[in-house]
This record gives structure tokens, sequence and C-alpha cells, in this order.
């Protein structure tokens, strides 16, 4: 239909375009607009008047209706005072205002405003032009376009609407448009108060979660006789389904949240957990992740997505290298010295940070999300999935996987691992320990930079994003049992989804401190964690 | 009482004492014989600021106890310290009575900025300086208390001790963060007016609590120096090195662990008690993982397990913080972290190691500087 239009409006300027512009205008001077007598009708002084024209220019099908309908209710269909012609206003700003014929689109320059007639609209008006337009567009061959347009029927219905919108039920096609239009129409029968249509209508209302329909029921419901149990049902049935929708998103936000957690965590798994080497300029390794992805994004502006996309190899190396600089300056001269290489590690991370205030900017810095991760995933009106957060999720489960998979399948993987548990015995089988160590910390601060490429999707990037992670990050590790990638998911996921379950009732700052007392309560219960290394690995 | 005594015949101690009380001394002279105009006169500024100083000098102290005795790394010290600090705070505040902003008689200020219309229970009784000194040292004693019950019965200990002190204090931070608390929220407790009756901003005042800071100091080595000297301090000395034996000889480790971490929780509090005064103000700050974490590495530039050492680190660390912060404050976070590397790996033993490592030969190590004590 718009193409038609779009085609229609083409070949019409392609032809004016060939008699020539001034012949055109002095054509158009000469015979008057050929405008139909609806749109006329329109010019009438008294509001029921062009309520009226509005319903026959609605009913005429004229194939411009939709768009002086909209130009209309936009206050930009005017009149010439000149020549009484319709001009449709593109542009009024400053005092002359350009126009273009409302009939055939031709742009017939710019006219001082004092110069054109207002056809002003109140706001009954604006209603009925907002009802016809979802009519008209429930005309539009696009099933999404009638979707939206029947969504927006839904309590807007009125008398002079019923009759039109049945026909168009019966005559819709699409199961998803029918659903809607039915809910509008039985919406409209429940607040018209028919008797005999309130049972039907409401056994149509229940099970949706429009919230103009949970009033309306709700109305009926503090009535009385059965129509309000009917109501009554009808409402509990959609509180319940409310509910669950509810906590299918504080699932959704847990789950969120615990990824990001996993992320900032399996790194540190890999260099605490399997090598016990406690890192902690971990979070500024995260940092630096987060930072590369915005240096990229500097580098290659307009293309933020390319950006991002670059930055995962990126921010991975970066990280790693800066990983391997501080093992091979700190953190080799404190072997079988935990306590000393926390503290040794806490300086490094100081220094970072100042670094990034220093050289970038103490400010936090903006990193642009990329048009295919903005936006949400509805899957229905009470429950919408935001899409940066689903791709962080999926992220998470690719690294963690990818990483499960080296630990396991490669050489590197059976090395680390075999270093890990009897070091004098891994290099009496020729195994090169340092070179192992070098590596798994380049691997286990590479995914420390993936997580800072993720966060810097969700949160700020500032030098304390790190900072922030840390706590948490050794929280999951220990939490989980130390040397267990699987055991980080798990404390990962759950620790995500406890914080989302206190935090409505506890509130953000609560829920953190309860959910940090419950782990160090845990681990006196546990103090290996939740998947506790067993065997000989485990008196290291 | 006679394990309490014998610091006095030992040499290090009485150096320590007799240092520390010349050094009260002189200021004492300096601030309050010279005139103004003198250059080696003291201000109360300087004052002021020395008494932080030794504030910070007694919670080294206190972290030097359990870390280079017991061999725990307790990054949640800043806890203990703030809580004492809290105590003292409220009395302070409670004093303070209709001379707020709001000239409420009972409520402090923030309570009547928050439409608060009661006392909350636990600000009861913190009118009496009785009672709420002895909370300074009960409140971080209690918290102590459970806490290391908690862990040092399921034997928690090492590194993941330390990540659980550090959990501890965020969490506390977090907590006292929040304006529901009662505890002022992100302002803290602060514009306090007299302590015992004397104007907290006069220069006796503040004279009077650095001396105040120098004798809890001084009784604060003392207190550890005994314990360290006795039996007790030995079965701790031995369970750093070797829990496991020690456990197998029959001692209850983990009794000797609690009531020296209680204790030092208590040395803590009695720091940050005598150190709100002379500040004024308490804020949660305090509880940052940074900050306590800063207290170890003043541990560890002093040298661990020798005590004096402590002290040396945490006036050294602050002197050169308040310089660097003043000079060129971009550049302290640099210098703090560099401090950080440079002790672990360059100086395992800290600036008293220095010096003992230059002595060497001469005498034999003694006990607390063998390898084991590193580890």
């Amino acid at each position: 239909m718009t193409l038609l239009r779009t085609i229609t409006a083409l070949v019409l300027l392609g032809c004016l375009a060939v008699l020539g512009l001034g012949n055109a205008q002095a054509q158009d001077a000469a015979s008057p607009q050929q405008a139909p007598p609806e749109l006329r009708a329109l010019a009438a002084d008294s509001y029921t008047a062009k309520s009226r024209a509005i319903q026959d220019l609605v009913a005429s099908h004229a194939p411009r209706t939709r768009i002086w309908l909209q130009a209309l209710l936009d206050g930009k269909l005017q009149r010439l005072e000149d020549d009484g012609r319709f001009v449709i206003v593109t542009n009024n700003r400053g005092r002359d205002w350009t126009v273009i014929d409302a009939v055939d689109d031709a742009p017939l320059g710019e006219v001082s405003r004092r110069h054109i007639d207002r056809i002003t609209i109140n706001n009954a008006l604006r209603n009925q032009l907002r009802s016809a337009m979802a009519i008209l567009d429930l005309d539009a061959d696009d099933p999404a376009e009638r979707l939206a347009s029947a969504d927006r029927l839904i309590g807007e219905v009125d008398d002079s609407l019923a009759e039109p919108l049945s026909e168009r039920l019966d005559a819709e096609s699409d199961p998803d448009v029918r659903a809607k239009l039915a809910q509008a129409l039985a919406l409209y029968r429940l607040q018209s108060g028919d008797a005999g249509q309130i049972d039907a209508a409401i056994d149509t209302l229940s099970g949706s979660l429009n919230p103009t329909v949970r009033a309306a029921l709700g109305q009926v419901a503090r009535g009385d006789g059965e129509a309000a149990a009917a109501a009554q049902q009808a409402l509990a049935g959609i509180e319940q389904t409310l509910k669950l929708n509810h906590a299918a998103e504080t699932l959704y936000f847990g789950l969120s949240l615990g990824s990001v957690l996993v992320l900032a965590a399996i790194g540190l798994a890999i260099t605490f957990g399997v090598m016990g080497v406690i890192n902690m300029a971990h979070g500024e390794l995260i940092m630096l992740g987060a930072y590369t992805t915005w240096m990229l994004q500097q580098l290659l502006p307009g293309q933020p997505g390319l950006a991002l996309i670059l930055s995962i190899p990126a921010g991975f190396l970066v990280s790693a290298l800066v990983g391997v600089i501080i093992e091979r300056s700190v953190i080799r001269f404190l072997k079988g010295r935990p306590l000393e290489t926390l503290l040794a590690t806490f300086g490094v991370s100081l220094i970072l940070q100042q670094l990034v205030r220093t050289v970038i900017s103490p400010l936090n810095r903006t990193v642009v999300t990329p048009e295919w991760m903005s936006g949400s995933l509805v899957v229905n009106e009470a429950l919408s999935l935001t899409l940066n957060r689903l791709y962080v999720l999926g992220f998470a489960l690719v690294v963690f996987a990818a990483l499960v998979l080296v630990m396991r399948r490669t050489r590197l993987g059976l090395e680390v691992r075999a270093v890990t548990q009897n070091r004098s015995m891994a290099r009496a089988m020729g195994i090169h320990a340092t070179r192992v160590d070098i590596l798994t910390f380049a691997l286990g601060s590479g995914v420390a930079g993936l997580a800072g490429v993720a966060l810097s999707q969700l949160t700020n990037v500032g030098p304390n994003l790190g900072q922030n992670y840390i706590i948490d990050s050794f929280m999951v590790v220990v939490f989980g049992g130390v040397g267990n990638l699987w055991g980080a998911l798990v404390a990962g996921m759950s620790l995500g989804v406890i914080n989302q379950v206190i935090e409505p009732w506890a509130g953000a700052v609560l829920a953190k401190v309860i959910v940090l007392v419950f782990i160090i309560l845990f681990i006196q219960k546990r103090p290996r964690g939740l998947f506790p290394q067993k065997g000989r690995a485990a008196e290291g | 009482m006679n394990w309490f005594l014998k610091p006095a015949t030992e040499r290090s101690t009485q150096c320590f004492v007799g240092v520390l009380i010349a050094a009260l001394a002189v200021v004492c002279v300096l601030n309050l014989a010279l005139p103004v105009a003198n250059p080696l006169h003291v201000s109360t500024y300087t004052v002021a600021l020395l008494g932080k100083y030794l504030c910070y000098a007694l919670l080294a102290v206190a972290v030097d106890l359990v870390w280079g005795y017991l061999g725990i790394l307790s990054l949640g010290h800043g806890a203990f310290f703030a809580l004492g600090g809290y105590a003292m705070g409220m009395y302070l505040m409670r004093q303070i009575g209709d001379r707020g902003v709001y000239g409420d008689p009972v409520l402090p200020d923030f309570m009547v900025f928050l439409n608060w219309d009661h006392l909350p229970w636990y600000w009861q009784g913190f009118d009496m300086a009785g009672f709420a000194f002895l909370m300074v040292l009960l409140a971080p004693g209690v918290l102590a208390l459970v806490f290391g019950f908690l862990a040092f019965r399921s034997r928690v200990t090492g590194v993941y001790l330390s990540i659980i002190t550090q959990a501890l204090t965020f969490a506390l931070m977090l907590a006292f963060f929040r304006n529901e608390m009662g505890f002022g929220g992100n302002n803290g407790l602060t514009d306090f007016k007299e302590l015992l009756g004397f104007p907290i901003s006069a220069d006796g005042t503040r004279l009077g609590l650095f001396l105040a800071s120098g004798v809890a100091l001084g009784l604060g080595y003392w207190l550890c120096r005994a314990i360290v000297a006795s039996k007790l301090g030995r079965v701790c000395v031995a369970a750093r090195d070797a829990e496991a034996r020690v456990r197998f000889i029959g001692y209850r480790v983990e009794r000797v662990q609690l009531f020296v971490f209680v204790v030092s929780a208590m040395l803590a509090g009695v720091a940050g008690a005598l150190y709100v005064p002379q500040v004024g103000i308490i804020n949660p700050s305090q509880f940052s993982p940074l900050f306590s974490i800063e207290i170890v590495v003043w541990v560890a530039l002093g040298g661990r397990a020798t005590l004096y050492g402590a002290v040396i680190g945490a006036i050294l660390v602050n002197y050169a913080k308040t310089v660097f912060t003043g000079v060129m404050p971009d550049a302290w976070l640099f210098a703090l972290g560099g401090l950080f590397v440079v002790c672990t790996v360059l100086l395992p033993r800290g600036l008293a190691g220095l010096m003992q490592w230059r002595r060497r030969g001469a005498r034999h190590d003694d006990e607390t500087t063998g390898k084991e004590a590193m580890a």
C-alpha cells in the first residue's frame, strides 16, 4: 500500500518534472485544486461538522485519507488563504513555512505563515482521529502493523467504532490480530454494560495482560452480581499470570546479574582456583577490557557494532598481556606466599586504577550499544527481555563453555592441571612449568578482559569498574569451590538470582549485605565451597 | 600479673616506651612553652595530626598482633576501628544536645532531618560517657568474637579468612551508608561540640587527646608485648608456623586465635575512638576495604611480627600520605601501590627486617624472624 502510494507520488512528481516546474506552478494557479468534498468539509467552523467530515472521509475510502488524517492530527493540514488550497506543512520553523499540496504532494515552496489558515481540532477530535486511523491501519498488508493498530484500539473503542470493528474481526485472518481485536471489542462490551454480552466479554478478556483491561475488569469486579464474580475470577487468573511473568522477569534479571558475576569470576576461578594465585588486580583487568571497547569505539567512529566485535579479541589480548606483565614482574617472586601475593597485586590494582585516571580520565566514559543489541525482546505485555542482557548472558555461557573445553580437552588444560596437582612431578614429566604458569595466567586475565567487554554494555566504564566486582568475584569463587569452573557457574548464577529475589523487599544495598553475610555463614558450614575438590588436589 | 610486667625487662620495650614518652614530652613542650612565632613551635593543627598518626599506629599494632604473631591477615580491621569510632561518635553526638542546627534536645541533627520522632534503641545510653567508652571496647569486641568464633571453629584460615574479613568490612560499609541504619548515612557523624565537658576544638583538648593517644599506644604496645612474650604468645607463634602440629600436641588453637583476635579488635576500637574526636568526623568510608588493606601495608613496610615496626610503618606511610596528597594528589595512589609491591617483593621483613639484617652476625635471629614467619 505504502509502496504503491510512493510510486504514485513519484510518477506524479516525474510528470511534473517533465512538464517543467515553472509551468506546473502556472498550471496549478490556473486550475484550482481538485479536493474531494469530504476534505473541503474539514474546513467547517464547528467541531461537530468537522467530526462528521472525518467520518465521511473515512467512509469515502479515498486513497490519501490516512495521510490527511495524520496531518490533521499533527496540526499540519492547513489551508492557503489565497485560493483555499489544502496543503500539508512540512517545515514550520521561521516565518515562511514549506508546504506541499495535500492532494498531489506537489511542492508549493515557501509561504508566509500569515497566509495560511490552520484547521483547528480539539481533544475529542484528536481521539476520534486516532481511532479512525487505527481502523484504517487495520487494512494494512503487514500483520505487524495491523497488530499494533489493534493494540492501540484496546480501550479506545466507542459506539461509532464497535460496528465496523466487528466487521473487521470477521474479515481478519491473522490469529494474533484477531485476538487483539476481540479483546478491544470485548472491553467495549464490558464497559457498555450490556448484560447479555458481559459474560462473553469477560470470557474473552480473561488472560489478557493489558493494564487497561485489568482496570476495567477491576471496576466490574467491584460491583455485584454474577458479572462481578466472573470478573473477579478472570482477574485472579490474570494476577496469577502476572505473578508468573514477574517471577520470570526476576529470574531473568537474576540470571543476567549472575552471568556478569560468572564472567567476572571465571577468570579468577582459573588464576585463583587452578593456580592458587590471589590476584586482587583481577578487577582492574576487567576494567582494562571495558576500556579497550571504549577505545576501539573511539577509533572506529560510527561503527559501534564492529568495534564491539573487534574488542572481544582485543580486550582478551590487552588484559592477557597486562596479566602476563603482572605475573612476570610481581607474582613469580611471591610463589607460595599467598598473603604477600594478595598485598602486592592489590598494589598493582591501585597503580592500574590511578593510571587510567591519569591517562584517560577520572570520569566515566560511555560505551555505545550497537543497534542490534539495543531494544528488547517482547514476550508478552508484562514481560520483555532487554536484548543487551540477553547477549551478555549468551556470551557468558559461550565463554564458559570455551574455557571448560580448553581445560578439559587441550594440551594446555592437561598441563595446567598437572602442574597444579603436583608441580615437581609435572616438571619431571617434561612439562615446562614456568611456561604453563604464564599461559594460565594469561588465559585467566584474558577472560577478565572479555568480562570487561561484556560489562561495558551494561554499566558505565570508569576507573572504579573493577573495584566494584572484585569482592563479588572472590565470593563467587569461594562460594562455588576453589578450583572448580562448574562451581563458579552455579555459584555466580545462584548468587545473581538470590540477589534479585531479595532486592524488592530489602532494597539493593541491603540485598548485597544479606548476600555477603549469607556467604560468610555458608563458608562456616562448608569451608571449601559448594563443590569442594576431592583427592590430593584438595590438600594444597 | 607477672606476665603483664614481663615486657619491662625487655630491651626493645624499654626503648620503645622511652622514645614514646620523650616524643610526647617534646611535643608538649614545643606546643606549650614556645611562642607561636618561634619556628620550632608545634601548632595545634600539627598536634592533632600527630595524634591521628598515633591512633593509626595503635591500629597498626593491633593488626600486627594478629598478622605477625597469629598469621591471620585481617583485611577487615578497619571495621573494628570504625566501630570504636562510631561508638565514640555517638557519645559525642549526644553531647551536642540542643546546640545542633535544629536545636532538638535529644535527637541528633540527621535524625531530625530524616523526620524521626524518637531515638532508636541502640542510641540509648550513649549520653553516658562510661557506657559509651564501654561500647568502644564491646562493639568491636563482640563482632570479633562472633566472627572469629564462626571462622576459627570451622578452621577458615589463610587467604579465605582474608577475603571474608574484607567482605565483612565491605558489607558493613554498605550497611552504614544506608540512612535507615541510623548512623547518619554517608555523611556519618560530625559537628561535635564537646568531650567530657571540654570544648572539642580547644587547644588544651587537642593536646589532651594527643597525650591520651600516646598513652593508649604505649599501653596497647605493652599489652601486645606482654601477650606475645607470655606462654600464650608462644602458642600463637607455634600455631602460626605449624597449626596442625600445635593441634596434635593438644592445644585448642581456635581458642587462642579467638582470644588474640578479640583483643586486637578491641585495641583497634580504642584507636578508632581516639581518632574520631581529633579528626572531627566518622563516616562509612572508614569501613572501605581500601582503608583496611592500607593498614596492612603500614605493618608490612615497618616489618611484621615486631610491633615497633608497625608503629614506624604507620607513622611513615601516613606522613608520606599527608605530604603527597598535599603536593601532588594524583601521585599518592601510585606511591601507595608501589609501596605494596616493593614491601612484599623486595622488603619481605620490612624496615625492621632491614635493621636486623644489618646487625646480623652479631646476634642470632630471635624467634619471630625465623624463615617460616614469612610463609
